[in-house]
């Protein structure tokens, strides 16, 4: 089988279009999921046991069914209805941009709400009972202490499920999308060349990776501060009666 | 005796063995189809193959007295899938093109197909660009029609591609879709059933010369047992046969 350069230089830029669809389905389906994931994890991290149970079955469905089961679902699924043609919610499910997003958002919301519920439950517990000594009402210790936490310590896991997310989205080539795997297909349709479009396909998906790999590290980097924080070295021509023995090392 | 035995049925087991092998190194035959292409080829509620391209392919085995297995493979992996070498000839409705000919060899014609239009019964659609520029046509991805819809019509026309047939079909009885760009004979076949009724063909066929034929490898002798086996069906009838069951009219 003969490689041929020339194809994927040619249909590049048709690649990146698709790049351009992936990105912004990735963006606002996070962006949608984690706004969604919020309150369920509040809730799942509650102590109150009805409100745990509330979002279980919503959380059980989403990460026990493949995803494309779930676009279906949404896709062609919603469709058969005319109950649901004839509502309000018809020009935005005929779409199927909107389509993959509802079901990437409400994917991505399940498990993110998951690790976030994880994140809360393993704040240090002397942090929350600091907040209630000093008075702090519950809304004012979410918003100062809990989520700001919890986010310093998800944030490698979210990441990872971003990533996750950035490779799921290969499904919505399956309603008509053209994604860079939907372009990737339709290029091939008609060149026949898949070794060289799904290679140049892999690429532009490493590409994307790692610009998210390196965007998480460095707001990691940002919110858990303390981590890396290493003491400067203490002059050597400082005053011997000014120094401090704990902090010489 | 046990010794003579033992003998015997080695013999009995390495006749039917060898046996076995010739027939197999024979002409087995594995022809894929995609399963999808009513009513050309489609999985009936027994989970078979069915359709005119299967019967199609079963009468050229018996024409040419090979054993044949025919097997589904989706349809944008087809290609790829005989050149890696997992069957020996597609016989799934598929036109022959320039850009296939560079990757297989094509039988001669099995079948001529035209393209149409389909829409909403009774609405007023114009098929010229002009008309239907704006609006949202649907065809399948890596077809005849879905080139033509990109190509011809692909500045003006909102493009949808569908990876099968079914899901277009779907769509357009949602009303997602403004209108399909087909080939005739399958949609001919999805007009008749019930989701199908509400709409109907919307001007003339598009004569766009496309020949449908049987690929194969580059260079694999079947191509010249295809073609003789094609033209006997044709002079004995049975390919009348197998055409009156699925159309009115003759499709070759």
């Amino acid at each position: 089988m003969s490689w041929e350069w020339e194809i994927i230089w040619q249909y590049l830029p048709k690649l990146l279009d698709g790049a351009w669809l992936t990105l912004e389905l990735i963006a606002l389906s996070g962006l949608f999921g984690m706004l969604l994931a919020l309150p369920i994890a509040l809730m799942r991290a509650s102590k109150n046991a009805w409100l745990r149970a509330i979002p279980f079955a919503y959380i059980f469905f989403f990460r026990g069914t493949p995803l494309l089961v779930q676009i279906f679902l949404i896709y062609y699924g919603a469709s058969q209805f005319e109950v649901i043609k004839e509502s309000f919610l018809w020009p935005i499910l005929k779409q199927p941009y909107w389509c993959a997003i509802i079901a990437f958002s409400l994917n991505t919301a399940a498990y993110s709400a998951e690790l976030l519920r994880g994140a809360i439950q393993s704040i240090p517990k002397g942090e929350v009972e600091v907040c209630e000594a000093l008075g702090m009402s519950k809304p004012l210790m979410i918003r100062r202490v809990v989520l700001p936490r919890a986010f310093g310590i998800v944030l490698p896991a979210y990441g990872n499920e971003l990533l996750l997310m950035l490779k799921s989205s290969a499904l919505a080539s399956t309603i008509t999308l053209l994604d860079i795997t939907g372009m990737a297909r339709t290029i091939i349709a008609r060149t026949y060349t898949p070794m060289e479009m799904f290679f140049a396909a892999g690429m532009v998906y490493l590409v994307i990776a790692a610009l998210m790999i390196a965007t998480f590290r460095f707001i990691e980097f940002r919110l858990n501060r303390y981590q890396y924080y290493h003491h400067t070295p203490l002059p050597k021509t400082l005053d011997p009666q000014l120094r401090d023995e704990h902090l010489d090392t | 005796m046990s010794i003579r035995k033992l003998i015997a049925t080695g013999c009995v087991i390495a006749a039917a063995a060898v046996s076995a092998q010739s027939t197999f190194a024979g002409d087995k035959l594995r022809i894929a189809t995609e399963g999808a292409y009513a009513p050309f080829n489609m999985v009936n509620s027994e989970g078979q193959l069915v359709g005119f391209d299967v019967e199609i392919a079963n009468a050229l085995c018996v024409e040419m007295k090979a054993d044949c297995d025919v097997v589904a493979q989706d349809w944008d992996g087809i290609i790829p899938g005989l050149r890696a070498r997992k069957y020996d000839a597609i016989v799934a409705s598929m036109s022959i093109t320039k850009e296939r000919l560079r990757v297989v060899d094509f039988s001669e014609k099995y079948y001529s197909n035209v393209l149409a239009f389909v829409g909403p019964k009774g609405a007023d659609m114009g098929v010229t660009k002009a008309a239907l520029k704006g609006k949202t046509i649907g065809a399948q991805r890596a077809t005849i029609a879905g080139q033509t819809l990109e190509d011809v019509y692909g500045d003006t026309v909102n493009v949808k591609l569908y990876d099968t047939q079914d899901n277009a079909y779907l769509d357009m009885s949602s009303g997602r879709l403004d209108g399909l760009l087909s080939d005739k004979f399958p949609a001919y076949d999805w007009l008749k059933s019930t989701e199908g009724k509400k709409f109907e063909f919307k001007g003339a066929d598009i004569d766009i010369n496309d020949k449908i034929g049987i690929a194969v490898r580059k260079g694999d002798k079947l191509k010249g047992k295809l073609d003789k086996a094609i033209k006997a069906i044709v002079a004995n009838g049975k390919y009348a046969e197998i055409n009156a069951k699925y159309f009115p009219f003759s499709i070759y």
